[in-house]
């Protein structure tokens, strides 16, 4: 019993690592190859998640279409649910891409940020298109009925993982192809990329859309394994800071290091409970901000005394071309 | 007596590559001293380097017997350098008063002497020291970037191709007030273009290509040097 | 309509005050400062720190200069609150963007580290105070009085306008009289050409960060009055006042005022139509709008 409890623990733990693991290879194909600076990846997995909650819920229906509204209801299978977050968030990209991209880089991030906070304002003012503050709640979970329902999370932790592999090794290789070498020479230096600024525009703009949906697949996993959510959920906190945390601390530019620092992040996320759990009880209810207030300092300890990361980039590129 | 010494100096932008090459260059007290050689040359990275804003790899640069390589730029002014670089070389959105009060930022005495001295060197400026620089034709901008570098009443002057962009009326009354700069005591180094002109004005000059001494000698005789006409003075 | 004009001039000056400074420490430090909103919130917390602990624990007694909502006590903790917001300002680079500017990392790099900065600052305000929404003067009634054109305005928010102006105009004269205002404007005009003029460009920077960390915290507090204080309520001005400072051209101060203006206006007038959770919402699409047609701002060369 004891040992179930911690196991279960464990797998909960590895899956809410995994699936962030899934956002920062998504951020690693913007920032870590690219350079892009987006700072509104809770937009983003706001979306992802709503979209593929929709898609795979049916219309509330009876009863139930009194209390809950949404925009649509398509009652398809999981897999629709990941592509079609995936498309929704590469389309939000291309928008936000359009105005920001041929300017400097900062801009992006305000933007990105701007839309991140006006969606979720959106989604809570919205009763209409996916129930407002209140959210959506049941979402279908692929394979339910192969095990009894305590067990379940095994399976997630499955389809978590295969997600996340198979992200990764699609990133890798487009990493490794040319394509991924224009990308790194535009990070590397715009000017001297021997390139149009159209060009470097649209590689740029592929890059965004490419690393958003990975984003989007990211929010239909969240969606699917809490199966209840809320625009509350997709905070600049939980949505944002945590995973550039993540990515910076495992190290950007290195798909590897994206993902342990996913795992290492959300394990000193986690400890952190641990050890606020030991606070006097008039300073229980302060213990997240003391965990985020670490997290924070984490960031700058990072960018200051190891901004590499843990693992560093990867130097694939020049090694091919040698 | 020499106030300047550049002695067998390297300098470069990046660590693995240098721009200037055992480059050697004296000036002398109250002297002018031109600087020519075709684009590239490394004349304007002569001159960053002197002012401290490159730190030599090798040689040394000497201002008095006192070795000022390896110091910040404001304590090289502060010993007596002023620089006026070749592009950029004014506040833009500063009026010209303005301008002349940052180049004595460092200055914490009195010196509207020095600025009346300035006004009287150029009556323009004064007549427009409420406008901002930015506004200004070409000529003006470069008698405001040469007013604000004399605000520290400097022994040594740098000059980066004071006369480039200018129209050619303009270019011989700039030439005329680095004479009368020069006639008050302040030495001169002039990095040129207009190669002929400055060659006529100063004492001595130095032919530099690729980062490299190719000949030093007095004005008059680089000016009668028939190869020196031919590659540098144009014709 | 006019009613909503002038509480947007009202929200307008809050923003400007906040927009001004992320204006010049964008052009003379180098990048964006993702925790500009949070200076905001700290100022307006540091005078509520003094306003009911520090001045009642030395007894210093209350007041109140009817009909404004505030007394001596808030006359005492606007200064000081600015103050420690411009050595907070001032600390965090010398801990932190200092480092990073020694080490060349990039702008971008600088932009991260200040929504770091953001954040731990939010915390702390978060773990001190909590995170409900606290009134300097709780459950004072504060009657508006009636304007022609059947604008209804409170004193308090008359006050707010005169004191942005009045440090807006104070700026003003540092930049235009002394001379470290002069090296600022030199420094943001040309920085190299400030090297070498021999100004010393990193004292420069602690005073941009003085007057932004001031000025942002000069805002918070008189959002503090005429609102409420939240722990959020910093980086809810933080696109506004991003879209303020690109409106009116980065790097151009009377155009980050002029932009806190508009934007401030256009949050209000908003209200008419939309739902107020929206305001920032029509900021952000401003900002959109204005990188779509002209980048570069009012006040920018092409
Ligand atoms: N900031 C810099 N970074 C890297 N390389 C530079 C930089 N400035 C100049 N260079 C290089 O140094 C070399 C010498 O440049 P420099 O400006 O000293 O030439 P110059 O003789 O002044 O030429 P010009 O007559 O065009 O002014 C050139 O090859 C140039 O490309
Ligand atoms: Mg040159």
């Amino acid at each position: 019993m004891e040992f179930s409890g911690i196991s279960s623990y464990v797998v909960s733990l590895a899956i809410m690592a995994g699936i962030y693991a899934v956002f920062c290879l998504g951020l690693n194909i913007q920032w870590g190859y690219t350079g892009l600076f987006n700072i509104g990846i809770a937009g983003f997995f706001c979306i992802g998640a709503y979209t593929s909650a929709m898609i795979t819920t049916p219309m509330p229906s009876g009863i139930y279409a009194q209390y809950v509204h949404q925009i649509f209801g398509l009652n398809l299978p999981f897999v629709f649910g990941l592509m079609g977050a995936a498309i929704v968030c590469g389309v939000v990209a291309l928008l936000i891409g359009i105005p920001t991209l041929r300017l400097g880089e900062d801009y992006l991030a305000i933007a990105t940020l701007g839309i991140a906070e006006t969606i979720r304002l959106i989604f809570n003012n919205e009763q209409w298109l996916a129930n407002g503050p209140r959210g959506l709640m049941d979402m279908p979970q692929p394979f339910h009925s192969v095990v009894s329902p305590q067990n379940y999370n095994y399976i997630y932790l499955i389809i978590t993982v295969i997600a996340m592999v198979i992200i990764y090794f699609a990133i890798e290789k487009a990493i490794r192809s040319p394509w991924g070498r224009v990308l790194r020479a535009i990070r590397e230096d715009e000017g001297s990329a021997s390139m149009s600024g159209k060009d470097v525009f649209n590689f740029k703009m592929q890059s965004l859309i490419f690393g958003s949906m990975v984003m989007g697949i990211g929010g239909a996993l969240y969606a699917h394994y809490t199966k209840a959510i809320s625009p509350s959920v997709f905070t600049p906190l939980y949505g944002t800071f945590i995973i550039w945390v993540m990515l910076m601390a495992g190290g950007s530019g290195n798909n590897k290091g994206a993902i342990l620092g996913a795992y290492v992040i959300w394990g000193i996320w986690v400890g952190t409970k641990f050890v606020t759990d030991f606070l006097p009880y008039t300073l229980q209810s302060r213990a997240p901000y003391i965990r985020f207030l670490i997290i924070g300092i984490l960031l700058e300890v990072i960018l200051i005394y190891r901004p590499q990361g843990l693992l560093g980039e990867e130097k694939k590129i020049s090694k091919l071309l040698d | 007596m020499t106030i300047l010494k550049v002695d067998s100096v390297s300098a470069g932008y990046v660590p693995e590559s240098n721009i200037l090459h055992d480059l050697s260059l004296e000036l002398n007290e109250g002297e002018i001293v031109s600087v020519i050689g075709p684009n590239g040359a490394g004349k304007s990275t002569l001159l960053k380097t002197i002012f401290g804003l490159l730190k030599p790899k090798s040689g040394k640069i000497q201002l008095k017997n006192e070795v000022i390589s390896g110091l910040k730029p404001f304590r090289i002014a502060q010993k007596g350098v002023s620089y006026v670089p070749q592009v950029n070389n004014v506040f833009p959105s500063l009026t010209i008063q303005e301008n002349l009060e940052m180049g004595a930022f460092i200055r914490s005495d009195d010196y509207s002497d020095t600025m009346e001295e300035v006004y009287t060197l150029f009556p323009v400026l004064k007549e427009r020291k409420n406008q901002k620089a930015g506004q200004l034709s070409g000529g003006q901008r470069q008698m405001v970037a040469m007013g604000r570098a004399l605000m520290l009443k400097p022994e040594v002057l740098l000059l980066d191709e004071p006369s480039a962009g200018l129209a050619p009326i303009f270019v011989s009354s700039i030439f005329d007030k680095i004479k009368e700069i020069n006639a008050t005591g302040v030495s001169i180094i002039i990095v040129e273009q207009n190669a002929k002109e400055a060659l006529k004005m100063s004492h001595r000059g130095y032919v530099l290509a690729m980062g490299q001494n190719v000949l030093d000698d007095k004005s008059d005789a680089l000016l009668a040097n028939e190869e020196v006409g031919r590659l540098y003075l144009g014709g | 309509m006019i009613e909503l004009i002038v509480y947007g001039i009202v929200l307008g000056s809050i923003i400007a005050l906040g927009a001004i400074g992320l204006t010049m420490v964008y052009r003379i430090v180098g990048f964006a400062n993702f925790a500009h909103g949070e200076f905001m919130t700290g100022g307006a917390y540091v005078a509520l720190f003094v306003v009911t602990i520090l001045l009642p624990w030395i007894g210093f007694p209350d007041s109140r200069f009817v009909p404004l909502s505030f007394g001596w006590r808030m006359v005492i903790a606007f200064p000081i609150a600015m103050a420690v917001v411009a050595i907070l300002a001032i600390a965090l680079d010398k801990i932190l963007y200092k480092k990073l500017r020694a080490k060349k990392s990039g702008p971008v790099i600088l932009a991260m580290a200040s929504l770091g900065a953001s954040f731990i600052i939010r915390m702390t305000i978060l773990i001190i105070w909590g995170s409900d929404y606290i009134f300097y003067r709780p459950g004072l009634m504060r009657p508006a009085l009636d304007l022609p054109l059947s604008v209804k305005i409170r004193p308090d928010q008359i006050f707010i306008f005169c004191a942005a102006i009045f440090l807006v105009i104070l700026l003003h004269l540092f930049l235009k009289r002394t001379k470290m205002g002069k090296a600022m404007r030199a420094t943001a005009d040309n920085t190299d050409l400030a090297l070498v003029t021999g100004i010393d460009t990193e004292r420069i920077i602690a005073w941009t960060w003085a007057i932004g960390g001031g000025l942002a915290a000069a805002g918070g507090v008189l959002y503090g009055i005429d609102v409420q204080l939240h722990p959020g309520m910093g980086w809810n001005f933080l696109i506004p006042i991003f879209a303020a400072t690109i409106l009116g051209s980065i790097g151009n101060i009377y155009g980050a005022l002029i932009g806190g203006f508009v934007i401030g206006i256009a949050q209000q007038v908003s209200t008419a139509f939309l739902a107020p959770t929206y305001k920032l919402a029509v900021a952000f699409m401003i900002m959109i709008l204005i990188l779509l047609i002209r980048p570069q701002g009012i006040f920018g060369k092409e």
